[in-house]
């Protein structure tokens, strides 16, 4: 039940996009398109969970040797080899999904999402429904979540905006300020959910 | 002379990082509940661009072409987690606010951004120079979100009370709020600057 | 000064070179502001501390935590030796601004008594008002509140067993804190336990366990 909640938590309730600005970047740079959207999703789902994990048995590491103070530049360092070591066994196993991801593993490195997960979830500090440990079977299971929910907002968000490309829009509001606000809406129906898992 | 003072306005006005260039939107968004914290959160950002500007100028023909970015990634996530031991040291309350977008300054796009753009190219003074001034566009533009939000959503400024006690449309200080305000000042000043 | 060429060797040099001179000016850095880190950690703890006592002598401050709505809540809480709520200050919070951030001052506004706690008798079962208690939540904050009462609440059990008093199982033993090894008074117990000071465990029957085992 307790895993269950972890999802509904990390997906709705406190989803990544909407309510913890993470990942704002891709959110607004690759929602023009349901397909790329999809993408993009799957592609940070992939390199999330697992960048999880590895830094999540790094930071053990980290703490056993008292310099913690390494985390942010150990993080950032790893996730970039991460995503390149999966580029290049992606290309080489399964050309098709490389096809299908390939371009979005470049600019995964430098999406939020993934720094700002991996440094909550090693330091304990990820939202977690009551009564969940902090451990990792927990993080790893939040960093999925939180992955479903960005896809999840993505998604919405590129279908919301495909329709609105056939609208009429005052100039000077064209572009980001309407994708802001549309996104500002999307937010105000997630706020919906809080207090959904106490 | 001339040139310096055009690259240091550039950030500030023409080419503003969060309304000219859309870059850094993560931190524009979260950390403007107050104007404090967006003015924290500004300077934090200021401080990294300008060092990691300056030493990735004076690095600049010691990288190789191929591991640059790596390279900069690394002397960025240094200044970063210098800025983050400097403030949990001397203004842990301001830190507790910011927490998590503190390290994330690491991946903000205008710290990268800015070092393959122009350190990678200019001399230490005028990257020192970008550095500054993109730092203070930034700077600018997220005290002003901050004390917007700050204003609708509980009626103060900088914690100085504008309107009486009990006012404030708190959706402002609350998600929604953010990107609602972002959207409208950008369109504000996508208006303004068309006119010039 | 000519670019270095992208060969394996100045690559390797390069990123190692940086590498090791960024850990360096970190480790420096973190040397130098880690005492800063830690001692500012505890001033402010012990600001808290005299905060929360209100110039009670005797009173006792409890650091205490619960989950909320946004995360970790800790509090400080001050309790005078008949359990009276004397002060709270709060340490750390991610509660949602505007809403849930009023629990640092929601419960000790002494005009409005249904809210306040402060001065009150603490009981170890504080409840919201919506819950059967007689603490009125902060509007629209149910949840920070329930969270907020819930650390106040083990703050009290950490109280009383500080004093002494098991609170789980209601008796009154009075243990001395055989840790730190300091000699505590023994409190009279109900059926006439020893008053004297001993070292050991007051015992049932009335008196210290050494004299107990001394008489034997």
């Amino acid at each position: 039940m307790i895993y269950f909640l972890i999802f509904i938590s990390a997906i709705f309730v406190n989803n990544i996009v909407l309510s913890q600005f993470l990942g704002i970047c891709p959110f607004l740079g690759v929602s023009k398109k349901i397909d790329t959207a999809l993408g993009m999703g799957a592609a940070v789902t992939f390199v999330l969970t697992l960048a999880t994990i590895v830094t999540y048995l790094l930071n053990m590491m980290l703490v056993a040797w008292h310099v913690e103070f390494l985390q942010t530049i150990l993080f950032i360092l790893v996730i970039a080899a991460l995503v390149q070591c999966i580029e290049i066994i992606l290309k080489k196993i399964s050309p098709s999904l490389y096809q299908a991801l390939g371009v979005f593993l470049p600019l995964i490195t430098t999406n939020c999402c993934l720094l700002g997960v991996a440094i909550l979830v090693a330091n304990g500090t990820n939202k977690l429904p009551m009564g969940a440990d902090h451990n990792m079977l927990t993080g790893t299971l939040f960093a999925f979540a939180t992955a479903l929910g960005f896809s999840l907002a993505l998604v919405l968000f590129a279908g919301i905006r495909e329709q609105l490309a056939m609208n009429k829009i005052p100039k000077a509001m064209q572009g980001t300020p309407i994708a802001l606000l549309t996104a500002g809406l999307l937010a105000m129906a997630f706020m919906g959910f809080s207090g959904v898992v106490g | 002379m001339n040139k310096g003072l055009k690259t240091l306005t550039n950030g500030i006005l023409t080419e503003n990082p969060t309304f000219g260039l859309v870059l850094g939107m993560c931190p524009t968004l979260a950390t403007t509940t107050s104007a404090v914290n967006g003015m924290s959160m500004g300077l934090a950002t200021m401080f990294v661009l300008i060092c990691s500007n300056v030493v990735i100028s004076m690095l600049k023909n010691l990288i190789p072409d191929k591991v640059r970015i790596p390279a900069f990634i690394v002397v960025i996530a240094t200044f970063v987690t210098m800025v983050q031991l400097a403030m949990q040291a001397y203004v842990p309350f301001i830190y507790a606010k910011l927490g998590l977008f503190i390290p994330l300054i690491v991946v903000n796009c205008i710290v990268l951004g800015r070092a393959e753009a122009f350190a990678a190219k200019n001399s230490v003074g005028l990257s020192a120079l970008d550095g500054l001034g993109m730092g203070l566009g930034f700077t600018l533009s997220l005290t002003v979100i901050g004390a917007i939000r700050e204003l609708l959503g509980t009626g103060c400024v900088f914690g100085a009370h504008i309107f009486p006690e009990n006012y404030g449309a708190l959706i402002f200080v609350l998600a929604p709020g953010a990107f609602i305000c972002l959207a409208y000042v950008m369109a504000l000043v996508h208006k303004l600057m068309k006119n010039n | 000064m000519a670019k270095l060429e992208s060969t394996f060797k100045n690559m390797a040099l390069s990123l190692t070179c940086i590498t090791l001179v960024a850990a360096a000016a970190l480790g420096g850095v973190y040397m130098l502001t880690a005492q800063k880190i830690a001692t500012q950690a505890e001033e402010a703890k012990n600001a808290a501390k005299v905060a929360v006592l209100n110039g009670v002598e005797d009173g006792v401050a409890i650091e205490t935590e619960a989950d909320g709505f946004g995360g970790k809540i800790k509090l400080m809480v001050g309790f005078a030796q008949d359990g009276t709520i004397l002060g709270y200050e709060v340490l750390e919070q991610q509660e949602t601004p505007g809403l849930g951030t009023h629990i640092v001052e929601w419960f000790k506004n002494a005009g409005k008594p249904g809210q306040n706690i402060i001065g009150r008798q603490a009981t170890g079962a504080f409840s919201v008002s919506k819950d059967g208690g007689d603490v009125d939540a902060i509007t629209a904050a149910t949840i920070s509140s329930r969270a907020f009462l819930k650390a106040i609440n083990s703050a009290y059990a950490e109280f009383m067993k500080q004093q002494g008093v098991d609170v789980s199982t209601g008796a009154t033993m009075v243990n001395t804190d055989a840790a730190s090894g300091a000699t505590q008074p023994c409190v009279e117990h109900k059926d006439g336990c020893c008053e004297h000071q001993c070292n050991h465990e007051c015992h049932k029957e009335g008196c210290c366990k050494e004299e107990m085992e001394a008489t034997k």
